[in-house]
């Protein structure tokens, strides 16, 4: 067995309980009596104020109040009538910046209601009965495509079924679930949870999944359009962006998308090996991820080496606190410009940078980081544009999510409008639903 | 430190603050460690006549109402009174009065409605050197089936019979409990005054059912799937107890008798209330139940704070110091105008007050698209609602418009003399007696 002291990439840096602890739920699942007395807690607000910074618009006021009387099943139905996806959501979404920062109690005593945790509780209890709370309404005759199985298609297919719509499901992966099988930390997803959570939604039937088809090479937007009355995009972001610096294409310089999906699709992570001398450079949430996940992992140093300062970085504070807890260091002002070693990478060079307001600007100054793995996460792009019309670099879509053909829509992170979140693309799968139903019926 | 000594009835304790007749109170080892965790006084659980002891139920005797956060709010119990051997209490108590001479030690009785078993009873308790009796016409449950309790409590005329027996046959004070389970309280306090008692004592528990068991449709607590009325007490009781503490106290039949005042007392700010209102003491149970006898700490160190702050040397200083100030409805001062404020730096935004008066009173608070909450003196009545549910204390406060500004709402001129419904011109008496 290897150690965290073990030179270059390997596995096995800790014991294996150690890992399988470092992995564990990040919040443990409110027992029932912590469930009622953080349900106790909320003030049941008029017009509430966390309930308008969700972005699917939950009732979390109804939602505690049912928990509050016994009825965590009714809650969860009132989470899952907004948001089909509340049980990840509940695990993933940046509370601390949504309705937990709106939470009034939030004002008053500077700890809001914990309406995440109280989420969890409720949509873990109903989905543990194992039944699909929602029946299909009459079949309506029309079909749907959406390609793509992460949040944006599986809340809008959903949404569609229950509508009595018939739905056909692609995705260019093995596995549905998108970054909530793919993407996001292990230890904000246990036990499976994006996989079963995703059996469970389909319960609703009327659903048809084919995996490992790719837009743009197993399935064409004109053949969709042929055979569909409608289509939905939820693609997400395939490509991940490049450094662009020399010594990019070293042995052990990778996408920290990669990194994560492996971790994610490992049975036995203590298989997985990693870098003894981390280096992230990037400043999101992907960062936080495959730094945090290193450094659960065994590496002994790791470091995110984002180029602005701490405020530009798109991981929540939340976020940020947590990487630095489990013993990451956030390096800010730091741009890479050369990542040096003889075929494998050993050390990475960054100048220091800043912003004088006319743009980021390095100081000349250079600092080495010694490092034996070095993950990008600087972003991801569209991989295909399907000809559709762009705003920026992703899709144009409309507050509905239609795109600049009629009969296309599109939603989640592979569309322009959002903000690359799980609860923002379950939201627009669920409204683009909605109006590529009304569409279909005629009613619009 | 404020002193508070407490003397009633010519009973002297250490403070106001005695243990009601209860469980607490049952037993030698109990009251022994009240007495040292700090307690004024106690009235020992009620005894009965000699002879096989009564019988409490074998499974639960009580049932609860919660506020947030399982606070509890009412208790409910079903249990009878002492269930030991009356010899065994009589010894006990007459060695803890011999320990503790400096504590009150009120024996509660209730025997039948017979004279010979109150005069049975009478030396036997005089006996133990106890300070007084306290005569249970309260108990609303069990003991009221046979013909004990709240029966003779319900009845004024049996009351100051009894009343009457015990003047006759006891020399030391005579307290009598009454029960709340009647429409005026003033009919049994007169009762037991005119039957010569040295004070009353109130409100012993209110007929309640607490809770019913949903798969078992039967009333909790549930004996073997059957349940029964149980009496009501705790914080929940208290508005309903110092209600009736102040019919007594300014009725003018039965103003100055003295009061021990009871019902849901659970902090030091409790017991001055119920003293206001002019009790002399008061007495506790629910609370120590729920907390243990500790609490008196917090009582004795709130009241004595209070009562430096506000230069009171003695509890008598203040005790009755509101009953001139409650009064009919009819001689409420109808020109006295106020105006809900709400603090907007105190304000949370949760919007409970708005929800209360646009849903349900008098559609006076506006909301605006930031979430900043004011108050329409145009529409205000001043019902206080929004500052019941505001969860911030003091966040909306009741501002008094001064006599001689107008009125937004009624676009008058609020007048500065005083004038009730007794001589206002809608009143419809008011004519009738021209």
């Amino acid at each position: 067995m290897s150690s965290q002291m073990t030179p270059g990439i390997a596995a096995a840096r800790l014991p294996s309980e150690t890992v399988e602890t470092h992995f564990a739920d990040l919040h443990a699942p409110l027992a029932p009596h912590e469930a009622s007395v953080a349900a106790d807690r909320c003030y049941f607000c008029h017009d509430a104020p966390c309930m308008t910074a969700c972005p699917t618009s939950i009732d979390i006021p109804l939602f505690i109040r049912q928990i509050s009387t016994g009825t965590a099943e009714a809650a969860a139905k009132t989470i899952f009538d907004q948001n089909i996806l509340g049980g990840m959501c509940a695990r993933v979404c940046p509370t601390e910046e949504l309705c937990e920062q709106a939470c009034v109690r939030e004002a008053a005593e500077g700890k809001p209601v914990e309406i995440g945790r109280l989420q969890r509780h409720a949509t873990d209890k109903l989905m543990a009965k194992q039944s699909h709370p929602y029946d299909r309404a009459a079949a309506t005759g029309k079909t749907v495509a959406v390609v793509g199985a992460g949040p944006a298609g599986l809340a809008s297919a959903h949404r569609l079924a229950m509508l009595g719509h018939d739905v056909a499901m692609f995705d260019a992966l093995p596995k549905s679930g998108g970054l909530n099988e793919y993407g996001i930390a292990a230890y904000k997803s246990t036990d499976d949870f994006a996989a079963r959570e995703v059996d469970w939604l389909l319960g609703i039937g009327g659903i048809t999944v084919e995996n490992g088809k790719r837009l743009g090479a197993d399935l064409s937007l004109d053949q969709l359009q042929a055979d569909f009355d409608a289509v939905f995009l939820a693609v997400g972001l395939g490509g991940v962006n490049a450094l662009h610096t020399p010594g990019e294409d070293k042995n052990g310089v990778e996408d920290a998308v990669d990194f994560i999906k492996a971790l994610r699709q490992s049975s036995d992570l203590t298989k997985l090996p990693v870098g003894r001398d981390v280096v992230v450079i990037g400043g999101g949430m992907t960062a936080v991820d495959a730094a945090v996940q290193s450094k659960l992992l065994g590496a002994q140093n790791v470091t995110i080496a984002y180029r602005r300062g701490r405020e530009g970085m798109s991981a929540s504070s939340y976020e940020q606190d947590l990487a630095a807890s489990k013993g990451v260091r956030l390096m800010f002002n730091v741009q890479p410009v050369a990542l040096r070693g003889n075929g494998t990478v050993r050390e990475v060079e960054l100048e220091y940078t800043s912003d004088d307001g006319n743009g980021l600007k390095g100081t000349g100054e250079m600092i080495r980081l010694q490092a034996d793995q070095v993950f990008k996460a600087i972003g991801q792009t569209l991989e295909t544009d399907a000809g559709l019309e762009l705003s920026g670099r992703k899709i144009a879509v409309t507050e509905t999510g239609r795109t600049s053909v009629a009969g296309v829509w599109a939603g989640g992170d592979c569309a322009s409008g959002g903000d690359d979140l799980t609860v923002t693309a379950v939201a627009e799968g669920r409204d683009a639903a909605m109006d590529i139903h009304a569409t279909l019926m005629g009613s619009n | 430190m404020a002193d508070l000594t407490t003397d009633f009835l010519g009973i002297k304790s250490p403070n106001p603050f005695w243990l009601a007749s209860a469980p607490p109170t049952d037993k030698e080892y109990n009251v022994r460690r009240a007495f040292e965790a700090g307690w004024g006084g106690v009235v020992w659980k009620t005894l009965g006549a000699e002879g096989p002891p009564v019988v409490n139920v074998n499974g639960p005797r009580y049932g609860a109402i919660y506020g947030a956060d399982r606070r509890l709010l009412g208790l409910n119990n079903i249990e009878l009174i002492t269930d030991r051997d009356l010899q065994t209490n009589l010894d006990e108590i007459t060695r803890v009065k011999a320990d503790y001479p400096d504590r009150a030690i009120i024996v509660s009785i209730m025997v039948p409605c017979e004279e010979d078993a109150w005069k049975a009873i009478l030396p036997k308790v005089a006996a133990t050197g106890a300070d007084g009796i306290e005569l249970n016409f309260g108990c609303p449950h069990g003991m009221a089936e046979r013909g004990m309790g709240s029966a003779v409590g319900q009845v004024p005329e049996y009351i100051q019979m009894v009343t009457e027996w015990c003047k006759k046959y006891y020399d030391k004070p005579v307290i009598v409990k009454l029960t709340p389970n009647i429409t005026d309280v003033r009919k049994p306090a007169q009762a037991a005054k005119n039957g010569g008692a040295d004070a009353v004592s109130l409100i012993n528990t209110i007929n309640s059912i607490t809770s019913v068991d949903l798969d078992a449709m039967a009333p909790q607590p549930t004996i073997d799937g059957k349940g029964t009325h149980g009496g009501y007490c705790g914080p929940a009781v208290k508005p309903i107890a110092m209600s009736m503490v102040s019919e007594i106290a300014r009725d003018p039949g039965t103003h100055g008798l003295p009061i021990s005042g009871i019902g849901g007392v659970t902090t030091w700010r409790d017991a001055a209330e119920f003293m206001a209102l002019g009790c002399g003491n008061v007495q506790v149970c629910t609370a120590v139940m729920t907390y243990g006898f500790k609490i008196v700490e917090e009582m004795i160190s709130g009241l004595s704070q209070w009562m430096d702050e506000k230069g009171y040397t003695s509890t008598a200083d203040f005790v009755g110091m509101a009953v001139p100030n409650v009064t009919d409805w009819q001689y409420l001062n109808l020109n006295y105008v106020a105006k809900a404020k709400i603090s907007q730096d105190d304000c949370i935004k949760c919007g409970r007050c708005y929800a209360a008066c646009e849903d349900t009173s008098h559609q006076a608070i506006a909301m605006s698209e930031d979430r900043t909450f004011s108050v329409i003196d145009e529409e205000c009545v001043a019902c206080n609602l929004c500052v019941d549910v505001c969860p911030i204390e003091n966040c909306i406060t009741m501002e008094a418009i001064t006599p001689g500004e107008i009125d937004p709402r009624t676009g008058k001129i609020v007048e500065k003399d005083y004038a009730n419904w007794t001589t206002h011109p809608n009143n419809p008496s008011n004519f009738a007696a021209e």
